[in-house]
């Protein structure tokens, strides 16, 4: 009975919360506190089974699909405090207060005398009793809910289930609008330039290089753009001065003259547009 | 163990999902107070079970859960297909049928 | 009607000082066996020609429809000489086809009874059908629908040997409505003119009354009996109580009103005459509206019951006598003319029905003797009407005995036959019948006395304007004499017409028919029969030179002066027959009608419409409780709970 009073409130409480939160994704979290408090209370009374049930379907299964479709929905939502129904909030709160003094009052009114326990019929293990139950008395009811699981699924896929509207695009297909785009804005046919390349240390956030020297935006990651941690192009610049000065100490024939290749020329004056 | 907290406990519980279905907006959000509902049922038909000693209440719970189940599966592509039609998973946006 | 009620005697019940007779039917053989194919001769014609259509059967119809009565008539004919040699005690020859109708005590048989009364029918109506079915083949040559036209005059002859032939009540009745709808499909026949096809439907309608009267006689005859045939109810006649028989007497004389156009049922007859000649010949003159006389004579074992309803078919029929040949007097239109006369005279006939066993032979011998000169007249007119392009109306006649001799010469022979100029055959029939009803009642006698001068007059009148005086032709109009198809049937009617007195020759007519309408009681009169003769001669030459006077040395206008007696304009207007249906049954009828519309209108529909606003309204307010939220729904549902739950726990607290 200790245990009882210790989750009662507990579950009192969560329920409370799932009126009060905003965030669909809390109301999620406070229902499976209230599940796993039921499965204890199930186990408390003698139904083993069902509390391996309660775990594993409610809120192992269950909740699990509704944080899925919230997912799904958008985690971020959350509810406006305006209610868009004139009166409703007040005529639901008493209609529903009416109701639950009426349910109390009526539970009140019984008094149970003699709780017989389940130590009998639980004297084959609850599991098996259960079992003797499902497949004797209850074949046909058990026999339907298979029908009803099966349509359910069946239903689910049917309604989740989105038509094609527009024919699948093919390789072929992608390849023309490449080169559609290629001729229209002079986008790169080929993958964009991979970061790092002529870097002085091999890292995603540092520009290539270009042949000329100057730095090519497009090879590092739109995200770390946005976060300021890309390594500005002015520093670029110092080091490979450094790194120029150190070549032609060694007396060797620098790799690429600036003109050279006209391509890599035609990429950098791309670049600026993007931007 | 005396059954009567548990009763009550239970009525509590369905009457927090009733008002949760009442004034909550969000689809989702009155899923989980129709769950809890079915839930608050659950523990009555397993203390009831307890105090008349046979096992029939649990295996009415374990139906409940079985329906429950299914009826979470349809209902949530139902909510997921208006999400995808109307984007947004509020149940007053959808009120058309009306006069 | 089977073999088991033959009998060798006829039992004849003694009531009232004259016999009733009771019919015993002997098993059709020998040449009776074939009694049934009377009737399907005329009847496969008209399905033939009817259901064949008028395409296909166009160029044979006539000679089939022809054909068909003939041979009817032929077979007739045998049936009558091979009754003629039968003992007079087994006359009643019976067939039994097939059972009509068989629910629960109510059996009905179609079967067939051959005895004097239908004989003389037989011969009547195949005979004169005959003889007016070539005259139509001359008459309605021109017309485009002939096929049909012989369709329909063959389904009437069905219809009407129907009605005589049956052995029961059921049976008239089925030949009753057949010659109504073939009346009516007659009347009709000329359908595009509107006159034709309200008289129809006016012939229809007021046929439809005396309907009524006779479905009612029947069921009553069902219900007193518990059988329709004849023969039983004949046997048990004597022991019904007279109330019913009174009824029953009323009943079918209300059926014979209708069809026999008798007042108060008069008012189709005259409009009749829009259909064409030959039918008014044969069904409005011959054959159809005698039905009503043979269904009197027919049921004489229900009126020999019942005084009261004799006592009615004598005052029908003397009101009809008078008010029919005052009508004819009036007429200008030769046909509406003679439907008056028709009128008439079969109002002779039903005063003589309704006298009793000692009439009923008279009235049949008139009805045959009628049935010669009228339809002769008829024809003639129809010739006359031939030669005067379909023109009818006789002030636009005169002078016609030069331009169509045979057709003068055989309707002169109707003539005399109708006024009853002596020797002629209607001077033997209506003798007798204004001689009976002298014996009944002095003041009916009177009646029937004045309207034999009148006849006279009036038919002196249609001849004198018809075929003497001056011409007074429409321009255009060359008349000629008829082909022969036509002039040979008018010969043989007015030969018959000059001869038909020869049936009583030896009261061979009232002998034949004792077993069926009963032994004649003589009457003890004022005066000898001779005497008779002689009164009723000079009434009706005092018609005749009154007709003279005023018609014959006088022109004739070609146009009717209006400024007539009162009495003249009355029987202009039939004596405003038409005017009192309407104001005592159309205008309270139209009104009544018009009330219930209104009624149905403004009180049903108004409660039916007002109901429907008013849920319309109600629907409009409490359909904004649809607010399409569906947590307000949810809100109901709950408050619905709650109620549910205060209930139970109510119901537990207490």
């Amino acid at each position: 009975m200790v245990l009882f009073w210790m989750l009662a409130p507990v579950m009192v409480l969560a329920a409370l919360g799932l009126l009060f939160v905003r965030k669909a994704v809390h109301a999620a979290l406070l229902l499976a506190v209230v599940m796993v408090c039921l499965a204890i209370m199930y186990a408390m009374q003698d139904a083993p089974f069902l509390f391996a049930v309660q775990v594993i379907v409610y809120t192992g299964a269950i909740l699990m699909l509704f944080l899925f479709v919230l997912m799904l929905v958008g985690v971020d939502a959350s509810d406006s405090v305006i209610e868009t129904i004139k009166g409703q909030r007040l005529a639901a709160a008493v209609v529903g207060l009416l109701f639950g003094v009426v349910l109390v009052v009526g539970v009140a009114q019984v008094t149970i005398t003699t709780v017989t326990g389940l130590d009998v019929a639980n004297k084959d293990g609850n599991v098996q009793g259960l079992a003797q139950l499902l497949f004797s008395k209850y074949v046909f009811a058990f026999e339907a809910t298979s029908a009803l699981l099966i349509t359910a699924a069946v239903g689910a896929m049917v309604l989740a289930h989105r038509e094609r509207l527009t024919p699948k695009r093919t390789q072929a297909d992608i390849a023309a609008e490449r080169m559609r785009d290629y001729v229209a804005h002079g986008k790169p046919l080929g993958p964009l330039p991979s970061p790092g390349v002529f870097a002085r240390h091999n890292a995603v956030d540092t520009p290539a290089l270009l042949p000329d020297g100057t730095p090519a935006e497009t090879s590092v990651s739109r995200v770390l753009t946005a976060r300021g941690t890309i390594r500005s192009a002015p520093d670029l610049a110092d080091d490979i001065d450094e790194l120029t000065r150190g070549m032609r100490a060694d007396g060797e024939v620098r790799p690429g003259a600036p003109g050279e290749a006209a391509a890599p020329a035609e990429n950098d004056d791309v670049n600026p547009k993007e931007k | 163990m005396d059954p009567t907290p548990f009763i009550g406990l239970s009525a509590i519980l369905f009457t927090i999902g009733c008002i949760g279905v009442l004034v909550r907006r969000n689809a989702i959000v009155i899923f989980m107070c129709v769950e809890l509902m079915l839930n608050a049922s659950n523990l009555a038909l397993v203390t009831f079970a307890r105090v008349h000693g046979n096992l029939d209440g649990q295996v009415a719970a374990f139906f409940v859960m079985v329906v429950a189940a299914a009826e979470v599966v349809v209902g949530l592509a139902i909510i997921m297909t208006i999400f995808r039609t109307r984007r947004s998973a509020s149940v007053d946006d959808a009120s058309l049928l009306k006069y | 009607m089977t073999s088991s009620s033959a009998s060798l005697f006829p039992r004849l019940a003694e009531e009232g000082g004259h016999a009733v007779p009771v019919i015993h039917q002997v098993p059709a053989d020998g040449v009776f066996a074939l009694l049934w194919v009377i009737i399907a001769l005329p009847a496969l014609g008209a399905a033939i020609i009817l259901l064949g259509g008028g395409n296909r059967t166009k160029g044979f119809a006539h000679l089939l429809g022809c054909a068909t009565v003939l041979g009817s008539f032929a077979i007739s004919l045998v049936s009558f000489f091979a009754l003629l040699g039968r003992d007079e005690t087994d006359r009643s020859v019976g067939q039994f086809l097939w059972t009509w109708v068989d629910a629960g005590s109510f059996r009905a048989d179609m079967a067939l009874l051959y005895d004097p009364l239908s004989a003389l029918f037989l011969l009547l109506i195949t005979g004169v059908g005959s003889l007016i079915h070539l005259y139509s083949i001359g008459y309605m040559e021109h017309d485009e629908r002939r096929a049909r036209f012989f369709g329909y005059l063959n389904l009437f002859v069905a219809a009407m040997l129907m009605l005589v032939l049956s052995d029961n009540y059921l049976g008239v009745f089925l030949g009753w409505e057949g010659v109504g709808l073939a009346s009516y499909l007659l009347i009709g026949f000329w359908q595009h003119k509107p006159s034709a096809a309200v008289a129809a439907k006016k012939a229809f309608v007021v046929n439809r009354v005396g309907d009524i009267g006779m479905a009612l006689g029947t069921m009553l005859v069902f219900a007193t009996f518990g059988t329709v045939a004849f023969a039983p109810v004949s046997e048990v006649a004597g022991e019904a109580p007279t109330a019913t028989m009174t009824a029953l007497g009323l009943l079918f004389l209300l059926a014979a009103c209708g069809k026999s156009a008798q007042v108060p049922l008069q008012s189709w007859l005259l409009d009749a005459m829009e259909g064409p000649t030959p039918v008014s010949a044969l069904i409005h003159a011959a054959t159809m509206v005698t039905a009503g006389v043979y269904l009197v004579v027919r049921s004489n074992f229900i009126y020999d019951y019942t005084e009261v309803a004799q006592t009615a078919v004598v005052v029908v029929g003397t009101v009809t006598l008078l008010w029919g040949a005052i009508i004819g007097c009036a007429k200008d239109d030769i046909k509406k003319a003679l439907a008056g006369s028709t009128m008439s005279q079969i109002g002779y006939m039903m005063l003589a029905a309704g006298l009793g066993p000692y009439g009923y032979a008279f009235a049949i011998f008139h009805l045959l003797t009628h049935g010669f000169f009228k339809a002769n007249m008829f024809l003639g007119a129809g010739s006359v009407m031939h030669a005067m392009n379909d023109d009818v109306d006789m002030r636009h006649y005169g002078a016609l005995q030069k331009a169509v001799p045979v057709t003068f010469l055989t309707f002169a022979m109707g003539y005399l036959a109708i006024i009853g100029f002596p020797g002629f055959s209607g001077f033997w029939s209506k003798d007798k019948i204004i001689e009976a009803s002298f014996g009944e009642s002095t003041l009916v006698g009177l009646c029937a006395l004045v309207g034999a001068g009148i006849t006279a007059f009036y038919m002196t009148r249609v001849m004198l304007m018809t075929f003497f005086g001056q011409k007074r032709w429409e321009e255009g109009v060359h008349p000629h004499e008829s082909p022969k198809i036509m002039t040979v049937p008018l010969i043989v009617l007015a030969a018959l017409s000059v001869l038909g007195g020869l049936l009583l020759f030896g009261d061979f007519v009232t002998d034949w028919l004792t077993p069926a309408v009963g032994a004649v009681a003589h009457h003890e009169l004022a005066f000898a029969p001779w005497v008779f003769s002689l009164i009723v001669t000079v009434v009706v030459a005092v018609g005749v030179t009154i007709a003279w006077l005023t018609v014959g040395r006088n022109e004739v206008p070609r146009t009717a002066p209006q400024n007539v007696s009162f009495v003249t304009r009355a029987a202009r207007a039939d004596l405003y027959g038409d005017a009192l249906n309407e104001e005592l049954l159309m205008r309270p009828g139209d009104r009544f009608v018009t009330g219930l519309v209104g009624f149905d209108d403004k009180g049903v529909d108004g409660v039916v419409n007002g109901t429907g606003t008013a849920f319309a309204g109600m629907s409009g307010t409490f359909r904004k409780l649809q607010t399409g939220y569906v947590r307000s729904y949810a809100l109901s549902v709950l408050s619905g709970a709650v109620l549910v739950v205060v209930a139970l726990l109510a119901v537990n607290l207490t």
